[in-house]
């Protein structure tokens, strides 16, 4: 998994202290720490990881264990607009993967990437409960229905003002 | 304790509550063969993550085959451990394993010694149904361990051993399903990591995936160079269980055939870490009485208590994860390193060779030594005091392409000036045996009295972490031991809390100490094999004329000639050495 360096502020450590110490630092509840954290800064960075590590005394590769089996967590920040397809069995039977191929061509990112401009990331998950709808495109909140890969370029241009 | 009837293979077994399938089988003399599991009991590890599935049986009742190795025995159970289904079951199971693994058996690190290997022969897999997708992922090399994760299959027995046993916390499964591999974390180079390079991964690795760098070819090209004068020291640890990579039993003393083997090869001096052990022993020995008399004397800025210092697996640990600690170890350089340093010098000189042409090889159990032996505070203008550290299963192979085998061989001598040792020496292979041989020179430097018992049993065995009080004619010391980084941890966390209240400490990374090391010929698992080697280190340490190291003549010309006096300016210029924080630093903006 690639990730980008920063340089982590004070405060953004007493942030992560905190979310750590409201779970008073168990090592148990390293899921639930990773998931407040990534709230509160819309992905997990090499850094954040390491800290997060040293409240709970646990190894950094055992927290990046666990940030790279859950396919929730990020290590790279999410555009403005998160693109999520569904690639469950019933989206993936009536076409998902041909959605999800369009995407890929017009914004010239693949899955898990962020567009040069920050505007939009794009990733797959499993069923979303709408299966009615198969397939089905997220993108923030709002869901799209039933969508065909002729569809993309005139959803994408919705978000494009 | 409740016992539990079952049946195995239609025979009654009685077994403990708790017990699994696989150990009840084991009771009766059933072999359930595995791959994942790992088992060494008298070191209390116990890895059965029940992963691999090799271990499946049939369990009467149950709809499919259960994993022995973590299948609960419960009353009136009927197993059987080697129908149709559960043979065909394992071969499956097998060839899926081998469907994404690497076909490169005849030019693998570990062919031969591979357990993975070993189970397709034995399951007798001779075609594989399945050709699935290979991962290629980068090869990691660091300058002890190789890393080539395309041969992993995910046993975790490494993550066991680095995270519970030695807890370094280098090594963790990271992604899921086809993609799921043992990396550091955000893969970087092991290098990178806080890995001590004990090799305690290596050691139980059944595949190729985790190896030793092998430095076997440089030592060759050395050898056959004309203006190098290539000389050899080995670690006591070495000498008991070099034999079992030539079919001898554990426990075999081939002291004798090793140094003919040596010779015969082609190195110019065969000499004797243990050597250097004895100096090891004059320079920690003298600098813990330093020590404790300022001590004694109410300095209360004294650093007590004193640390050995001859592990690198456990001074890479203190400096990664006890850095505020650095102050305390003996700053003794390890047995090999002072070798370098007195080999490059005084050795350099007798021999009538420069620096640059003398070639330093050592041969030990030990992968955290070619670490070592590439620090750069342990060279000269960038020629190092070791240039090259071989383990003992290199060595076995060394031997092997060149002279074939050592059973045959006649006994030979260690070469003069560095190769006389103390029976104080040899059992720096063993967990104990440094303070053991600490306190054989310091108890008679002390008392000035002649110390007619040599052994002290108190500071023995394969107990993690250990104490003892030894009584120095009045003045009672108190010892402490650790083997394995986990019971390390455990003794350095009472010392920073103040619970502990030692003298001196002895640590050695790996359990057992050095001859249960990463570089010794694979014991698959089997800790018969480190007792049958401790108990032939103290064989070697009884059978010496010699077992104090003050009185090791060619220790005391070494002082006489060259250095003076124990911890004198140039004992300390050439044997002494600092430690650094090496803690990974957090990104922080401040």
């Amino acid at each position: 998994m690639s990730s980008i360096h920063i340089k982590l502020k004070e405060n953004d450590c007493k942030a992560i202290n905190d979310i750590c110490q409201s779970f008073n630092n168990e090592p148990g509840e390293l899921i639930n720490v990773l998931h407040k954290t990534q709230e509160h800064f819309g992905y997990l960075p090499a850094e954040v990881q390491e800290v997060i590590a040293q409240n709970l005394n646990i190894s950094i590769a055992k927290v990046y264990g666990v940030v790279t089996f859950y396919s929730f967590f990020t290590m790279s920040p999410k555009g403005q607009f998160p693109i999520s397809i569904c690639t469950g069995t019933a989206c993936y039977v009536r076409g998902a993967e041909k959605v999800l191929d369009e995407m890929k061509k017009e914004l010239k990112i693949n899955v898990g990437e962020t567009t040069a401009d920050g505007k939009f990331s794009l990733s797959c998950l499993r069923c979303v409960g709408a299966c009615g709808l198969a397939p089905v495109v997220m993108i923030g909140d709002k869901t799209f229905g039933r969508v065909a890969p002729e569809d993309v370029k005139k959803i994408l241009a919705e978000f494009s003002s | 304790m409740s016992l539990i009837n079952i049946k195995i293979n239609g025979k009654d077994v009685q077994v403990e509550a708790g017990k699994t399938i696989l150990q009840a089988a084991k009771q009766i003399g059933i072999e359930i063969p595995t791959l994942c599991y790992m088992n060494l009991h008298d070191l209390n590890i116990e890895h059965n993550p029940g992963g691999c599935r090799i271990c499946v049986v049939e369990v009467a009742g149950r709809r499919n085959l259960a994993p022995a190795c973590v299948t609960k025995v419960t009353e009136g159970m009927e197993v059987k451990t080697h129908t149709m289904r559960v043979l065909n079951a394992r071969k499956t199971v097998m060839e899926l394993i081998l469907s994404d693994h690497p076909f490169e058996c005849l030019t693998c690190a570990k062919n031969g010694t591979c357990d993975l290997q070993k189970l397709a022969q034995d399951l007798g897999v001779r075609e594989i149904h399945y050709q699935g997708e290979q991962t290629t992922y980068k090869e990691d090399n660091s300058p002890s361990i190789i890393r080539d994760m395309d041969k992993c299959i995910m046993c975790r027995r490494c993550e066991t051993m680095c995270n519970d046993v030695q807890t370094c916390g280098v090594l963790n499964g990271i992604n899921r399903g086809f993609y799921s591999v043992v990396a550091t974390a955000f893969e970087q180079d092991i290098i990178k990591s806080p890995c001590t390079f004990c090799g305690q991964c290596v050691a139980v690795c059944p595949t190729g995936a985790l190896t030793e760098r092998d430095y076997t070819n440089r030592v060759i090209r050395a050898l056959a160079d004309p203006e190098k004068t290539v000389i050899v020291q080995t670690a006591p640890a070495v000498r008991v269980a070099l034999g079992e990579e030539f079919g001898m039993e554990p426990g075999t003393i081939v002291t004798g055939k090793m140094v003919s083997a040596l010779r015969k090869i082609g190195f110019d001096k065969v000499y004797d870490t243990d050597f250097t052990a004895d100096l090891t022993i004059m320079e920690e020995g003298t600098e813990l009485l330093g020590r404790l008399t300022k001590f004694l004397n109410g300095d209360k800025d004294v650093k007590l208590p004193l640390l050995t210092s001859c592990c690198p697996a456990w001074v890479n640990f203190l400096e990664y994860q006890f850095p505020e600690m650095k102050d305390i170890p003996s700053t003794a350089k390890s047995p090999q390193q002072m070798f370098g340093a007195v080999a490059k010098t005084y050795i350099a000189e007798k021999l009538g060779v420069s620096r640059e042409n003398l070639v330093v090889v050592s041969i030990m159990p030990c992968l955290a030594k070619k670490y070592e032996a590439q620090r750069e505070e342990f060279s000269v203008d960038g020629n190092p005091d070791v240039d090259f550290a071989l383990s003992t299963r290199e060595l076995a192979h060394l031997i092997k392409q060149s002279i074939g085998d050592i059973k045959d061989l006649e006994d030979e001598d260690f070469d003069k000036l560095m190769g006389q040792s103390t029976g104080a020496a040899v059992i720096f292979g063993n967990t104990g045996g440094v303070i053991e041989a600490a306190c054989r020179t310091a108890y008679e430097i002390y008392t000035k009295k002649k110390l007619e018992k040599v052994e002290f049993e108190q500071l023995r065995g394969l107990e993690g972490v250990r104490s003892a009080v030894v009584d120095f004619d009045g003045l009672k010391l108190n010892l402490g031991i650790a083997h394995g980084l986990g019971n390390a941890r455990k003794l350095l966390e009472q010392i920073k809390s103040g619970e502990a209240n030692f003298h001196a400490i002895e640590i050695m990374a790996c359990p057992g100490g050095c001859i249960g090391g990463g570089g010794q010929p694979l014991h698959h698992g089997d800790s018969s094999i480190i007792k049958a080697r401790a108990a032939a280190i103290y064989r070697e340490d009884e059978g010496k004329a010699i077992r104090k190291s003050h009185e090791n003549p060619e220790i005391i010309t070494l002082y006489e000639e060259f250095l003076g006096q124990p911890m004198s300016e140039k004992a300390h210029e050439l044997l002494h050495t600092e430690y650094f924080d090496k803690k990974k630093i957090i990104y922080i903006e401040k």
